[in-house]
C-alpha cells in the first residue's frame, strides 16, 4: 500500500470517513430504522417462504440456463448454418428483451395460445392447456431461463474461444472421438474462464427473480412488498429484512465461486 | 488398399505429388516422398519452407489440395471416389491416427490433467480398460525418465519434462509411426539432449520416425534419410553423408553454411 504523502489525500480520505461515520450514526440514532421490528421478520414464516421460493427459482433456473447456455454456444460455434443462425437470433432476442417483458409475456401466453403442444403437421397432436403448464414457480424458472441462457451462452462461448488451439489440434492427433474431446479436452479447460464469469451471473439472476413479483409470483421481494402495502409503517424495517437475505445469499454465492475457482485452477502455474 | 476402419498395419509413408496452398500462397508445390517402415527420417529446411506443413498433412491435420499419403497400407484420410477423392468420415480420420502419434513444437499437454492422466486418456477414450492403460503410462513414464513424475501436472514441469511426456503421451497407442514437429524448438539449450536422447532411442524400435528438425547434428547421427526442402518443394535427398556433409545443390549448401 502506497503511504498518503499528498495533502489532498488526506483531505479527502477524512472527508470520506467523516460521511461514512455520519451515516452509520444515524443507523443508530434515526427512530425510523426501527431495528427493533426486524429480528421478528428476518425468521417470520412468511418472508421464510418467499425465501424458499427465490431460492428453489434461482438454484433451478441457474442449473437449467448453465446447460441450455451450453447447448447454444455449441449450436453458435458448430459448422451447421442453421444451428448457428437459430442460436444466434435466440441469444440476439433473449438478450435485447428486458426480463419483465418476457415474464409478462409468459404470464399472458395463455391468452396467445390457449393450448401448447407438438405434433406432426396435419397429424396427430399432443397438447395441454397453457395455463396449466406455466404456472408458478415453472412460470419463473422458463421465464429467468430464457434470458438467462442467452447470456450464459456468451460466457461459454467466450470461454470455450478462449482454450489454446494446440489444445483441440492435441485431442484430434490423439484421434479422441469428437465428443471426447470436447467433454474432457476442451470444456473443463474452458470451465476455469467460465465458472468465474457464470457465477457473477448468478448474482444477477438470484436479483433479478425479484421480477417475479410481477407476476404473482412471491418471492421473498414479493412477500415483503405484501407485507409492506399490509402494514406501511412497517416498510423500512421490512426493506432491510430483503436486503439482509440478498446480501447473505449473494455471500454465499461469492463463497461458492471461490472453492469452484480453486477447483478449476489445478494444474495453473502458482 | 484396406477399408478405412481397418487399423493401420506397418508405418511405412509415401507421400505422392503432395500440393497445399494457404489462400494464394503455395506451401506445398508437388511432394514426392517415402519413408521405409522403421526407418528415420529427417526433414530439414529455412522456416516457411512448408516442412510443418508437410508433417501435419501426413496425419491429416492438414488437407492436401492435390496428391495424397498413404501410411502402410491406408490412404490417409480420404478414400477414392471414381476419379477423386472424397474426405473419409471423421471417426475413421481419428481412428487413422490412433495410429500416428505426433509431438508437437509447443508439447499441447492437456494442463487440467497430469502427466499420467495425459499418457493415459487416448487409450482409455479407445476402449482400453482404465488399469491396464495406467500400467502402460507408467512403464512410458519410466521409458523416457519420469517414473516419479506421474501425478505432477504439466505446470511443475520443465519444458524438457513436457515435451518427455508428450512423447509418452504420442507412444501410448502403440503407433505405427511417429511425427515430430520440431520437438526441441520450444526449449532451452540444456533440455535439448533429454528429449533427443528419448528419441534417439525410439530410432531403431520398429516404429518409423519423421522429425521436422533444426538439429543438424542429431539428424545426422540417427537419420536413414535426410529431406531439405525449400519453398515448398524437395530441393534435395539422400543419406546424412550425401545430404548433409556433401550437398550437391547451392541451397543445401547455402542454408546449411547458415545453421551450423
Amino acid at each position: 500500500m502506497r503511504s498518503l504523502r499528498h495533502p489532498l489525500q488526506w483531505i479527502l480520505t477524512a472527508l470520506v470517513v467523516v460521511v461514512a461515520l455520519n451515516f452509520g450514526q444515524t443507523l443508530f440514532t434515526n427512530p425510523a430504522w426501527e431495528w427493533a421490528k426486524v429480528p421478528e421478520y428476518v425468521v417470520s414464516p412468511a418472508v421464510l417462504t418467499g425465501l424458499k421460493v427465490t431460492l428453489i427459482v434461482t438454484l433451478i433456473s441457474a442449473v437449467v440456463s448453465f446447460a441450455g447456455g451450453i447447448v447454444v454456444a455449441v449450436a453458435r460455434l458448430s459448422r451447421n448454418p442453421v444451428l448457428k443462425s437459430l442460436s444466434w437470433l435466440y441469444v440476439w432476442v433473449f438478450r435485447s428483451v428486458p426480463l419483465i417483458l418476457v415474464l409478462i409475456f409468459l404470464y399472458n401466453l395463455g391468452s396467445l395460445y390457449p393450448t401448447i403442444g407438438i405434433g406432426v403437421p396435419f397429424g396427430p397432436q399432443l397438447s395441454v392447456p397453457t395455463v396449466a403448464v406455466l404456472s408458478d414457480i415453472t412460470l419463473g424458472v422458463v421465464g429467468l431461463s430464457l434470458a438467462e441462457i442467452a447470456f450464459a451462452s456468451e460466457i461459454v462461448r467466450a470461454g470455450l474461444l478462449s482454450v489454446d488451439h494446440g489444445q483441440h489440434e492435441a485431442a484430434k492427433a490423439l484421434g479422441l472421438p469428437r465428443w471426447r474431446q470436447f467433454s474432457r479436452i476442451i470444456l473443463p479447460q474452458a470451465l476455469r474462464s467460465i465458472v468465474p464469469a457464470y457465477v457473477n451471473q448468478i448474482v444477477g439472476l438470484l436479483k433479478g427473480s425479484s421480477l417475479l413479483f410481477y407476476v404473482s409470483l412471491l418471492d421473498l421481494f414479493g412477500v415483503v412488498q405484501n407485507l409492506g402495502s399490509t402494514y406501511p409503517t412497517d416498510i423500512i424495517p421490512l426493506l432491510v429484512v430483503a436486503t439482509m437475505w440478498y446480501l447473505l445469499l449473494t455471500s454465499v454465492i461469492s463463497l461458492v465461486q471461490y472453492f469452484i475457482e480453486r477447483h478449476y485452477s489445478k494444474g495453473v502455474a502458482r | 488398399m484396406s477399408t478405412a476402419l481397418a487399423t493401420i498395419t506397418g508405418g511405412a509413408v509415401s507421400i505422392r505429388h503432395a500440393t497445399k496452398s494457404f489462400g494464394s500462397k503455395a506451401v506445398l508445390n508437388g511432394i514426392d516422398l517415402d519413408v521405409p517402415a522403421g526407418s528415420v527420417t529427417a526433414i530439414i529446411g529455412p522456416s516457411g519452407s512448408g516442412k510443418s506443413t508437410l508433417l501435419r498433412t501426413i496425419n491429416h491435420l492438414e488437407r492436401l489440395d492435390e496428391g495424397y499419403v498413404t501410411v502402410g497400407d491406408q490412404l490417409i484420410g480420404v478414400k477414392v471416389h471414381g476419379e477423386r477423392f472424397t474426405e473419409l468420415p471423421e471417426r475413421a480420420i481419428l481412428r487413422q491416427r490412433s495410429r500416428i502419434g505426433f509431438v508437437f513444437q509447443g508439447f499441447h499437454l492437456f494442463p487440467h490433467l497430469t502427466a499420467l492422466e495425459n499418457v493415459v486418456e487416448a487409450p482409455v477414450a479407445h476402449r482400453r480398460p482404465l488399469a491396464e492403460a495406467r500400467e502402460v503410462a507408467q512403464r512410458l513414464l519410466e521409458r523416457v525418465g519420469l517414473g516419479d513424475r506421474g501425478d505432477a501436472y504439466p505446470a511443475e514441469l520443465s519444458g524438457g519434462q513436457k515435451q518427455r511426456v508428450a512423447i509418452a503421451r504420442a507412444l501410448a497407442l502403440d503407433p505405427a509411426l511417429i511425427l515430430f514437429d520440431e520437438p526441441t524448438s520450444a526449449l532451452d539449450p540444456e533440455l535439448v539432449s533429454d528429449v533427443l536422447e528419448v528419441i534417439r532411442a525410439l530410432a531403431g524400435s520398429g516404429t518409423t520416425l519423421v522429425i521436422v528438425t533444426h538439429e543438424i547434428s542429431f539428424a545426422r547421427e540417427i537419420a536413414d534419410q535426410v529431406v531439405f526442402i525449400d519453398d515448398g518443394r524437395i530441393i534435395e535427398q539422400g543419406s546424412p553423408a550425401q545430404v548433409l556433409d556433401h550437398p550437391s545443390h547451392p541451397r543445401t549448401q547455402d542454408f546449411l553454411r547458415r545453421v551450423l
